[in-house]
């Protein structure tokens, strides 16, 4: 089991020091293992003073929030009335939704649709197709099942209508599966490279995983440092600014995942009931 | 029987009709807030699902990438035979069938043995700690593990370092420019990735199992393994099956954001996948109509795959997805 644990952070660990080191030295010095051979800050100033890798983190941050936001709303939205029994033609739309899962018209069609909705090159195309999925709709619905339902009917005597007694009553009760699925969906969404690499062209609307994709990709790495600004006794490489980028793009991420585990194992598994 | 209802319907129906219609529009009303939240959500479904699935009848059309798709010319199966025909789809097939089977066959049972040993461990507060870790690389994105991998495994890199220090090898290799090489890296990254999470399903299912089980074991003298075996195992066999069945219909979907990252024109041979392959033949070279038809077929043959290991694990222990 410490195997276990060591062999899975330390990768992460390497990364970590070798983002720290000086590019030069570890480029001509051979391999560094454990700590920083020679400590430098320099390959973070690089990253923080370059506008393409700024506006590429502006763009994952306001993407992330965004969408998730907009997702986790209207997921829980429509699988708040799906959880309803009463609700007329319900199976009807479960089935709609159920064949989803299941079928859909792959990369070539989706790509064509989105183009001709004029969704290419535009921060919409995060946001509108990753709003909804029955995926998640399926957790929502398990959980909101087991509101007891005296909640719901004091409101509705109270005047509330369906919509209002879902935002005031049934989104804050559910905050673990609230936050299961913001978890999963945020993830979804900073990691997401794919989507910023097909369906954008402009350096704008590029997400700090797509850049870092084209940059190991294509190796091409050292335009970052080429127009990293005037000075001339660099000592960055291209490796050195790509790893300290991938910590900067990774931090995040690792910071917010322990506060939020003790929510997602929940979610989980009232995931893994419903299969 | 038929009589019998031609007399009925005239005289009752006419009349349930209407008040049933009634009470439908009444209902309806009633419910108006829920049906629209609910409709928000199909409207969302056809916009974005439903639509891009008519798409797919470019798989039988001459698409050449601009104006309107209902407007091309029809090909019939023309893009189907040349599947057919095509000699480097065979290679992409057998790369995503072999990378496919033998992440399901090595890595579908690790996480199970993973979230068994993990049990058995004493102490509560190790095993949250090693249970934490486990599942942190599943966080990080397939770009920033790409990075990784290609660093390591370069002519300078760590695995050549340890390898030759510890006489293991002579020269250094670049693994990634070989093809031989790529699969075993694709396979132990994914493993190395996925499998902490993974394990939370089972571990949420062994939690539910109640103790009395092991208590009776324990009494009748059954030893740890045995325990594991004979109490354990069966009782989240049912999480096993389900879960199988959705990693046999992914089967063909042999993670394309790992292999975008870790493919290049050397290891090509070896790495290419179909659904690399209908990305690089559509957009790229821009063969819409043709990558379509790849696309498709790859479709029905997993949902072929699907219903055979739902059938199969439903004969196994009646535990299916339907």
């Amino acid at each position: 089991m410490l195997l276990i644990c060591f062999a899975t952070l330390y990768p992460i660990w390497y990364v970590l020091v070798n983002s720290f080191n000086d590019g030069k030295d570890a480029m001509t010095g051979g391999n560094i293992y454990w700590i920083p051979r020679q400590f430098s800050l320099e390959n973070y100033e690089t990253v923080f003073k370059n506008d393409g890798i700024m506006t590429a983190m502006g763009i994952t941050v306001a993407k992330t929030l965004l969408g998730t936001v907009i997702h986790v709303f209207f997921t829980a939205m429509v699988a708040y009335a799906l959880s309803r029994k009463d609700l007329i033609f319900r199976n009807f739309y479960m089935i709609i939704g159920t064949i989803t899962l299941f079928f859909g018209g792959g990369l070539i069609p989706n790509y064509i649709w989105l183009r001709d909705l004029g969704l290419l090159d535009t921060f919409g195309v995060y946001i509108y197709p990753a709003m909804f999925s029955f995926f998640d709709l399926i957790i929502f619905v398990a959980f909101f099942r087991e509101i007891p339902e005296g909640l719901e009917e004091a409101a509705k005597i109270d005047g509330a209508n369906d919509f209002s007694i879902f935002v005031r009553i049934v989104l804050p009760v559910s905050l673990p599966v609230v936050a299961t699925i913001s978890l999963f969906h945020g993830v979804w969404q900073w990691n997401d490279y794919f989507t910023g690499l097909l369906y954008t062209n402009s350096d704008y609307l590029q997400p700090i995983q797509t850049f870092l994709y084209r940059v190991i990709a294509q190796s091409s790495s050292n335009q970052i440092v080429g127009t990293a600004g005037g000075a001339i006794n660099r000592t960055v490489t291209s490796q050195s600014i790509k790893l300290a980028t991938m910590v900067i793009t990774t931090l995040p991420i690792v910071l917010a995942y322990p506060f939020l585990q003790k929510y997602f194992v929940k979610g989980l598994m009232i995931g893994s009931l419903k299969g | 029987m038929e009589s019998n209802a031609g007399i009925q319907s005239p005289v009752q129906k006419p009349v349930n009709r209407s008040r049933g219609s009634a009470s439908l529009y009444r209902k309806l009303l009633a419910q108006r807030y829920l049906q629209v939240m609910a409709l928000l959500g199909v409207a969302w479904m056809i916009l974005f699902h439903y639509i891009p699935m008519y798409g797919i009848i470019l798989a039988f059309k001459q698409y050449i990438g601009i104006g309107d798709v209902a407007k091309a010319p029809w090909a019939g199966w023309e893009h189907f035979q040349a599947i057919f025909e095509d000699e480097l789809l065979l290679q992409v097939i057998k790369n995503t069938l072999g990378i496919s089977l033998l992440k399901l066959i090595i890595g579908f049972p690790i996480p199970i043995i993973f979230a068994l040993f993990l049990n058995e461990l004493r102490s509560l507060k190790f095993n949250r700690i090693v249970q934490t870790i486990s599942y942190l690389p599943h966080f990080l994105s397939w770009v920033i593990l790409g990075g990784i991998l290609t660093a390591w495994l370069s002519d300078v890199g760590i695995v050549n370092d340890v390898l030759m220090g510890l006489g293991f090898i002579k020269e250094p290799i670049f693994y990634l420019a070989e093809p031989g090489y790529f699969w075993t890296i694709v396979i132990s990254s994914d493993i190395w990735k996925e499998f902490g999470w993974s394990a939370i399903i089972y571990i949420a299912a062994i939690a539910s199992i109640s103790p009395e089980l092991y208590e009776a074991a324990t009494i009748d003298g059954a030893g740890r393994f045995q325990r594991m075996w004979y109490v354990t195992l069966p009782c989240i066999k049912g999480t096993i099956s389900i879960l199988f069945i959705l990693a046999i219909s992914g089967v063909l979907n042999s993670n394309f954001d790992q292999i975008l990252v870790l493919k290049n024109q050397l290891n090509e041979s070896a790495s290419s996948v179909i659904d690399i392959y209908v990305y690089e033949v559509g957009i790229k070279s821009g063969r819409f109509s043709y990558s379509t038809a790849v696309g498709l077929v790859k479709g029905i043959i997993a949902f072929i795959l699907l219903l055979l290991a739902n059938s199969v694990t439903k004969r196994m222990n009646q535990s299916s997805l339907f």
